[in-house]
């Protein structure tokens, strides 16, 4: 009962802001309401007792990428204006684009695929069940081979990301050498010289 | 569980609440008080640091200072500057707040003594810090003032880029424990001041404590502060009770810090003297004092507490580009060594850790 209330107050909510994300003008707000709709997802896959996803969820997209996301479009200048340009123009494909994937969706994950007499709704598991447990026995025993391509994929990715952003510029680098600089001597900066306080050539009144 | 009269008369669903939310005023009530008192504590020790006294007027040896202070700031006014975004200026400062006392529900103060007992405690932390961010961000974009966007996009990055180096500093730590709850963390380094995990950690220890500093953005990471150069950073614009959310938040952050650190790597609540002491010595009036117990904790979250202010009143603020390098290029290597290093140790089973 009172499990069927949070879930219903969380869909509300994430419903209310995946909406929000492609109606609201400002695309600060779109990105607010998409970290809210995150959280929400987040509260959901709790209901489940996935804790180890939902922490991951918050961890990884509320975490680092929206925020590496809001750090973007607060530096850039994004012109609504010239962004609604056309609006009536691509409507009617848009319409046609919404309905079409509406449609998949609906096929794929209706009642007819995924009601509750075809996947029966999880079971709820004692105090002491540990989600992670679960999922790291499975991921390195029956699923070990996906794991580890996807884990290559994604450090191929990461290095060929560095080589994008190094490659070209690398001989021309105007950046400052720290080693450098925290290895420099006092004696090579300052010279301390002896001499007298007063001018010996000039007379003294 | 303590006898709480009259709690028998409610309806069962009724009863829990009633009693979860009792536990959550019996951390939180103590927690702000801290807050208020570091502040002081903070304030005395940089004086006596810099041979000066610190406030010293306000009661005896100025110990009213916090409650004059918060009173001055509750009367003040609230202003919201013009083009300023109402609801997000408003919010800025109760997302950094509530991101930073959430986190404390899975803290252990003792055995058995922490509120939620979850499996993925450790996780649960990371994420919770990581939602501080939000405040940050929207109170710098929220003030419609470039010193306080630049102060946002400073301190974003930064956290971001500590957080990474913190979250494999934690990997360290669940390996060598063997879970991601706090309270089996800390039994698992019972034996001992040889037992803790400082030890075969002691890189990642470092690299914890540092990040954590960074992470709070305190000095000597404060960029987003900054006020020798953007004024006053992300909260440029906050004026009254506004302003004082922000500074609790990062005040207790510097707490939550300081007893992550002493759970995950002291020991948290146990004694150092652990298997030295005899049986006998425990049962005298000395040995409560020398058995594993609230004080320890207590004592070991104030030392790292001492660092922060030590830290403060002792380094020159970093320079942005440096505070990147550190994060990415030494903390970042050395944590991730340092945890292939674990790996080969608990494979050959080394020490009294993990055998």
């Amino acid at each position: 009962m009172v499990e069927q209330l949070v879930f219903y107050a969380l869909s509300g909510i994430l419903v209310f802001a995946g909406s929000m994300v492609v109606t609201v003008r400002n695309p600060i707000h779109a990105a607010l309401f998409l970290v809210l709709a995150f959280f929400t997802t987040a509260g959901i896959w709790l209901l489940l007792d996935a804790e180890f996803l939902a922490m991951t969820l918050v961890l990884v997209y509320v975490g680092a990428v929206m925020v590496l996301f809001l750090f973007v479009i607060m530096m850039l200048d994004v012109n609504s204006l010239v962004m609604r340009e056309g609006f009536s123009r691509y409507m009617p494909v848009g319409i046609l684009i919404a309905v079409l994937v509406g449609l998949e969706i609906a096929t794929v994950v209706g009642a007819s695929q995924f009601g509750l007499d075809i996947v029966p709704a999880p079971a709820h598991h004692g105090a002491g069940y540990s989600n992670i447990e679960e999922l790291g026995s499975v991921l390195y025993t029956v699923y070990v081979y996906p794991f580890e391509i996807a884990s290559v994929l994604l450090l191929v990715a990461i290095v060929a990301a560095i080589a994008l952003t190094l490659g070209a510029r690398r001989r021309t680098r105007k950046g400052q050498q720290p080693n450098q600089q925290v290895a420099v001597n006092r004696k090579d900066r300052v010279r301390l010289v002896q001499m007298a306080a007063e001018r010996s050539d000039l007379e003294t009144p | 569980m303590p006898e709480i009269p009259l709690l028998d008369l409610l309806p069962s669903g009724l009863q829990t609440l009633t009693l979860i939310l009792l536990k959550i005023i019996a951390i939180v009530t103590p927690l702000l008080l801290c807050v208020a008192y570091l502040t002081y504590a903070e304030r005395r020790v940089i004086g006596f640091m810099q041979v000066r006294m610190g406030p010293n007027r306000v009661g005896p040896i100025g110990l009213l200072q916090p409650i004059a202070d918060a009173v001055k700031l509750a009367f003040k006014e609230l202003i919201i500057p013009a083009g300023a975004n109402r609801f997000l200026f408003i919010l800025a400062p109760i997302i950094s707040l509530s991101a930073a006392l959430s986190a404390w529900a899975v803290v252990p103060f003792g055995p058995d003594r922490v509120l939620a007992d979850i499996n993925a405690g450790l996780l649960y932390i990371l994420a919770m810090t990581s939602m501080g961010i939000y405040g940050v961000i929207i109170a710098g974009w929220a003030s419609n003032s470039k010193y306080a966007l630049l102060g946002a996009m400073r301190s974003a990055a930064q956290m971001v880029s500590y957080e990474i180096a913190m979250g494999f500093a934690l990997v360290g730590v669940l390996m060598a424990a063997g879970s991601l709850n706090l309270g089996e963390i800390v039994n698992a380094q019972a034996g001992g001041f040889g037992h803790w995990f400082v030890w075969p950690l002691l890189p990642l220890f470092v690299v914890y404590f540092i990040s954590g500093v960074a992470e709070t953005n305190r000095a000597p990471f404060d960029v987003s502060e900054g006020e020798s150069e953007i004024v006053a950073g992300f909260h440029v614009e906050y004026s009254g009770m506004s302003f004082s959310v922000f500074f609790m938040a990062e005040y207790a952050n510097m707490i939550l810090i300081s007893v992550l650190s002493s759970v995950m790597f002291l020991g948290g609540w146990l004694s150092p003297f652990e298997g030295v002491v005899s049986a006998e010595t425990l049962a005298s009036p000395l040995g409560s004092l020398l058995d594993s117990g609230f004080h320890w904790f207590v004592f070991k979250v104030a030392l790292f507490l001492f660092l922060y202010l030590w830290f403060r009143a002792t380094f020159p603020r970093y320079r942005y580009d440096q505070i990147m390098r550190l994060g990415w290029k030494v903390f970042i290597p050395v944590t991730l060594v340092w945890i292939l290093v674990i790996g080969v140790a608990i494979a050959a089973g080394i020490g009294p850790w993990f055998d």
